[in-house]
C-alpha cells in the first residue's frame, strides 16, 4: 500500500515536471505560469491605488496584496489534478492505462500537482519580494512569525490538495471540456475566502459560506503571521486566537480530506458505470 | 483464486450503455453485450472474431476494470473485476490499437521507463526490458526520439511494448493491428507470437475483425456479433462445422436484385452473401452439397448473368460467421 502510494506520486510528479511545465519554450512558460498571476497581483494594487485613492499604509492595502499573493495558490494547487485528469484523458490519451495500471489514482494526481505547486510558489514568492521592496507591503521578513507561517501554508497546501482531488474526482465524470472546472471553483471561492475584502463585508446571509471555507482562515492565519499584531485590525477575526483558527484550519482540512476520499469513490464508480474513463469529449 | 485453472471467465456478463438523448427524458439504451458465458484457461492464446460495434471492446474494458458490467460477471486470475479490481490490475495489461496514446514531450524509452514505474518495476531491469523490446519490434533507433515526432504507427508500436513490457499474467491486445500496413501488421502478430512461445503460463485475449489475425494467431475463437457469442472453437474445429457444405466464389457480370432474391429460396442455398464490385458480383456461397451448383448457375444464366469465374475453395472462419449470422462481417458492422 505505501510502496503503491509512493510510486504513483513519485512517478506522478516525474512527469508531471516533464509536461506540466513545458520545458521546450521556458520563456513562454514562464511568462503564462508566473508572470501571469504576479501582474494580476499588481493590477490590483494600481487599482487600489486609483480607486480607493488611500495610501499604502492603509492596513486594508496589506490585506488585499497579501490575501492576492497566497490566493495565487488556490488556482495552482486546485486546478492541477483536474487539468491531469483532462490531459491524460483527451491529449495523451493515456488516462485507460494509467487507470488499469496498480497505482493509487488519488496520490498519482497528486503527484502530477506538484509541478504545478512548485510554479505556483515561484508566482508567489516573487510576487511577495515585489511588494515588500517595491509596492511597501509592510511586511518585516525578521519578524515574520515562520513557525506558524510554515504551518499554516503546509496545512493550506494539504488542504488544498483535498479539494483538487476531489475536483479532480468530479471530472472523471465530466465528459465535454471541463477545462476550466479548477479555475471557476477557485474563482468563485475569491469572493467568499477573504482575498479581497474582510469576510463581515459580504451580505449577512453570505457569511456562513465564507466561515465554511478553510482558505478563509488559511488566509487570516498568513497574515497574521507574516504582519504579526498588524493583521489584527480587522473585525473578521478579531476574537479568535491564533490557536483556535488553526483548530479551525485543521479541522477543516480533515474534513476535506475525508469529503477527497469520499468523493473519490463516488466519481470514480460512476466513471466505471457510465463508461467515461476513456471517453473523449464530443467536440 | 477461486479457478486457478481459468484466467478468464464471464458469466452471463452484459453490458446496456444509456445515451443521452438531446431532448430531455428520452435517454437511449444500447446492447453493447448480451449474456456473454467466456472460459479462458491459463496460457490459452484466445481469440474474439466479429465486426465492428460487435461489443469486443467493451468486453475488453469489462475485463480489464474500466468499464462496469451491467449484468452478469466476471473474472480474471480468479478476481471479480468489479469488486476486486485492484488484485487484478497488477496481473494485467492492454494495448488498443488504432490510437496513438502518450506523452509527446517524452522520449520513447521515457514513456515506456515510466509506465515501468507504475508497475513497481525497478529502473534497471525496466531499461533492460525496454531496450530488449524496443530492439525486437524495431524501435531501438528511435528510443531518444520524443513521443510526438513518431508516425502513428509507430506510436502504436510503443504502445504494444508498454502492454508487453511489465510482462503481464494476462493481456488484452484490441485490434493492436487496427491501421498498419501490411508489414508493420505481420511484424506485430510474429512478434505477439514468439512471446507467447516463450511462454506458454501467459494468456492473451486478441480480439479482431480480421480473420485471417484470429486463425493464424488463436488457439480458440469466440465469434461474436452484436454482443453476443455466437460459436466459440478452435478455427479448425469451427471451420469443420461447414465441412458437410461446400462452398463456392462465383465472379458474375452485375446483377440485380430479382436475381439475388431468388436464391433465398433455391433448395440446397444455405447462405449467400453478395458483394457488388466494379462491373462485376461476386458471390460467396454455401450450399448444401455440390450438386446444388447446378440450379445456382442455370438460376443465374435465366436472369440473363454471365458467369465470369467458378471456383470451390476450403471454408474459413469467414464463412463460419456467414453460416452463423448471414451476413458478412462487413455487411454485419454496417447495419
Ligand atoms: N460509450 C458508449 N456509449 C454508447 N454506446 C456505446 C459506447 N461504447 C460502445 N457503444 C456501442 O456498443 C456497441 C459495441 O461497441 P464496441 O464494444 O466498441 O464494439 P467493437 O469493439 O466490437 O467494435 C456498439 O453498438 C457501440 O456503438
Ligand atoms: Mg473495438
Amino acid at each position: 500500500m505505501l510502496q503503491t502510494f509512493n510510486r504513483s506520486f513519485r512517478t506522478a510528479a516525474w512527469l508531471g515536471w516533464q509536461v506540466e511545465s513545458n520545458w521546450t519554450d521556458p520563456l513562454l512558460f514562464f511568462a503564462f505560469s508566473v508572470l501571469k498571476p504576479v501582474s494580476s497581483v499588481l493590477i490590483l494594487v494600481f487599482m487600489y491605488h486609483a480607486v480607493a485613492g488611500a495610501g499604502s499604509d492603509a492596513p486594508i492595502y496589506a490585506y488585499i496584496f497579501l490575501g492576492n499573493a497566497f490566493y495565487i495558490y488556490v488556482g495552482a494547487v486546485m486546478a492541477g489534478t483536474s487539468y491531469a485528469i483532462l490531459d491524460d484523458r483527451e491529449r495523451y490519451r493515456t488516462l485507460k492505462y494509467l487507470y488499469i495500471a496498480p497505482i493509487a489514482m488519488p496520490m498519482y494526481l497528486l503527484g502530477r500537482a506538484v509541478a504545478r505547486f512548485v510554479v505556483g510558489t515561484l508566482a508567489v514568492v516573487i510576487t511577495l519580494l515585489v511588494g515588500i521592496f517595491f509596492l511597501n507591503v509592510p511586511v518585516n521578513l525578521l519578524t515574520v512569525d515562520w513557525p506558524l507561517f510554515g504551518l499554516t501554508l503546509a496545512l493550506g497546501i494539504i488542504c488544498l490538495s483535498f479539494m483538487g482531488l476531489a475536483l479532480g474526482a468530479w471530472t472523471l465524470t465530466i465528459r465535454n471540456e471541463p477545462w476550466f472546472l479548477g479555475d471557476a471553483v477557485a474563482a468563485s471561492l475569491y469572493l467568499f475566502s477573504g482575498a479581497i475584502f474582510p469576510i463581515t463585508l459580504l451580505p449577512g446571509w453570505l457569511q456562513p459560506l465564507a466561515y465554511g471555507l478553510p482558505v478563509t482562515y488559511w488566509l487570516e492565519l498568513l497574515r497574521r503571521a507574516t504582519l504579526g499584531p498588524n493583521a489584527a485590525a480587522f473585525p473578521t477575526f478579531a476574537a479568535w486566537s491564533n490557536g483556535q483558527l488553526l483548530a479551525a484550519l485543521t479541522g477543516l482540512t480533515l474534513a476535506f480530506g475525508l469529503l477527497a476520499a469520499l468523493a473519490f469513490r463516488f466519481f470514480d464508480r460512476l466513471a466505471r458505470e457510465r463508461g467515461l474513463i476513456d471517453a473523449q469529449s464530443n467536440f | 483464486m477461486a479457478h486457478e485453472a481459468l484466467a478468464i471467465q464471464t458469466e452471463n456478463l452484459g453490458r446496456v450503455y444509456t445515451i443521452k438523448a438531446i431532448k430531455k427524458g428520452e435517454a437511449k439504451q444500447r446492447v453493447a453485450l448480451n449474456d456473454v458465458n467466456l472460459e479462458v484457461g491459463r496460457g490459452e492464446f484466445f481469440g474474439l472474431l466479429g465486426p465492428n460495434g460487435a461489443g469486443k471492446t467493451t468486453l475488453i474494458k469489462i475485463l480489464t476494470t474500466l468499464l462496469a458490467p451491467t449484468h452478469g460477471r466476471a473474472t480474471v486470475a480468479g478476481y471479480d473485476v468489479a469488486r476486486q479490481a485492484a488484485q487484478v490490475r497488477p496481473l494485467i495489461n492492454m494495448v488498443s490499437g488504432g490510437e496513438s496514446s502518450g506523452y509527446g514531450l517524452l522520449t520513447v524509452r521515457e514513456n515506456l521507463w515510466m509506465f515501468g514505474q507504475f508497475y513497481g518495476l525497478d529502473s534497471k531491469s525496466t531499461y533492460r526490458r525496454v531496450d530488449a523490446l524496443l530492439e525486437i519490434v524495431g524501435l531501438s533507433d528511435r528510443a531518444h526520439t520524443k513521443t510526438s515526432d513518431l508516425s502513428t504507427g509507430l506510436r502504436q508500436k510503443m504502445n504494444i511494448v508498454r502492454g508487453f513490457l511489465t510482462d503481464p499474467q494476462i493481456i488484452f491486445l484490441d485490434e493492436p493491428t487496427l491501421g498498419l500496413d501490411v508489414g508493420a501488421s505481420r511484424e506485430v502478430r510474429s512478434f505477439v507470437r514468439n512471446w507467447v512461445d516463450e511462454r506458454p503460463d501467459r494468456t492473451l485475449l486478441l480480439t479482431t475483425h480480421y480473420m485471417a489475425e484470429a486463425e493464424e494467431l488463436c488457439q480458440r475463437v469466440a465469434i461474436i456479433n452484436a454482443g453476443k457469442v455466437l460459436a466459440c472453437d478452435s478455427p479448425a474445429n469451427l471451420k469443420r462445422r461447414l465441412q458437410r457444405e461446400a462452398i463456392f466464389r462465383l465472379d458474375v457480370s452485375p446483377l440485380r436484385n430479382g436475381a439475388l432474391s431468388t436464391f433465398e429460396t433455391l433448395p440446397g442455398v444455405r447462405k449467400f452473401v453478395h458483394t457488388p464490385q466494379d462491373g462485376k458480383s461476386e458471390l460467396d456461397l454455401i450450399l448444401a452439397e455440390d450438386g446444388a451448383i447446378a440450379s445456382v448457375v442455370t438460376t443465374l444464366t435465366s436472369h440473363g448473368a454471365q458467369i465470369l469465374n467458378l471456383q470451390k475453395r476450403e471454408p474459413t472462419l469467414e464463412d463460419v460467421f456467414v453460416d452463423l449470422v448471414g451476413l458478412s462481417m462487413e455487411q454485419a458492422a454496417a447495419s
